[in-house]
């Protein structure tokens, strides 16, 4: 088993990261928090599949006559799109952050669950 | 960084933290992907995430809660994940079935028919065009749902509650 476990170190440090980020989102109240806790789960699957890419002895995949063996440019191309996509989605999220601020003037989730309770128990 | 309230020092490491997987990238061979990293996800996070604490406040009040439960959830995850990482490729594998499809092609061909040493480029802009196309719109897409979101070029209303 540890032996496997020594194979596979990659994927390894690809589930501790992607706990991490999972662990931040759940435990923490913070908004800001959360969104760099998505942000940190992303950046563990870029690394599973750039790590599902390399080759052992290989090198960037940018054709020279020098080399022979290159690692696998599919991956790249995909986190390349995959990097891009995340920042726009960050800045959305990060927008409707701002957005939260202004309406309830707080980041903190448990805040704006009371200020809502609230509001429910003034109207109804 | 989990337990940090100063939320500017946790943008900060986060900024590290992309610039030192960058690092990472270079060293798995992916040197495009590590410009990207750099660039976009070290630099243009912060700086949105910088802007967005400029905006509100940058300090975090409340205490983490639900600790119990999210360290049990990440826990008996983490546990799936690593049972099921074992029947994965070993790393570095030379006959890793994801090196076995269209890759050989883009290797051995791609300079002869796209004539761009680096093959990534070649897959980004050519092979799969209509993904970077794609990619394209939802940058668009984001962009507007931002300006929607902050209202961009007016006044927030003096009580926004009321519309949100």
């Amino acid at each position: 088993m540890l032996e496997l476990l020594a194979l596979h170190y990659n994927y390894l440090a690809v589930v501790v990261l992607m706990m991490t980020g999972l662990y931040v989102v759940i435990a923490n109240g913070n908004l800001v928090k959360k969104v760099i806790g998505l942000n940190i789960f992303q950046t563990s699957v870029f690394i599973l599949y750039i790590s599902f890419g390399k080759r052992l002895g290989g090198t960037a995949p940018i054709l020279s006559p020098d080399f022979e063996l290159y690692s696998n440019p599919l991956p790249h191309v995909l986190i390349l799109t995959a990097i891009v996509v995340g920042v726009a989605t960050t800045a959305l999220a990060l927008a409707l952050v701002i957005r939260i601020h202004r309406g309830y003037g707080t980041l903190e989730e448990d805040e704006i669950e009371r200020i809502e309770a609230e509001e429910q128990g003034g109207a109804g | 960084m989990v337990r940090l309230r100063n939320l500017f020092a946790v943008v900060m490491l986060f900024g590290i933290y992309s610039l030192l997987s960058a690092a990472l990238f270079v060293a798995l061979d992916a040197v495009d992907v590590a410009f990207t990293e750099a660039a976009v996800g070290a630099g243009i996070s912060t700086i949105l995430m910088l802007a967005t604490l400029a905006l509100t406040n940058a300090r975090e009040r409340s205490v983490t809660r639900r600790r119990a439960l999210a360290l049990a959830i990440c826990t008996v995850t983490g546990l799936v994940l690593v049972s099921a990482m074992v029947d994965l490729p070993v790393f570095g594998a030379l006959e890793a079935p994801a090196h076995a499809h269209v890759v050989p092609r883009y290797l051995l061909d791609s300079y002869r028919e796209i004539g761009v040493p680096n093959v990534v480029t070649s897959v980004l802009a050519s092979y799969r065009g209509y993904d970077t196309l794609g990619e394209v719109t939802v940058i668009f897409t984001a962009g507007l749902g931002v300006l929607c979101v902050l209202g961009a070029g007016r006044e927030p209303p003096a009580d926004d509650r009321e519309d949100g």
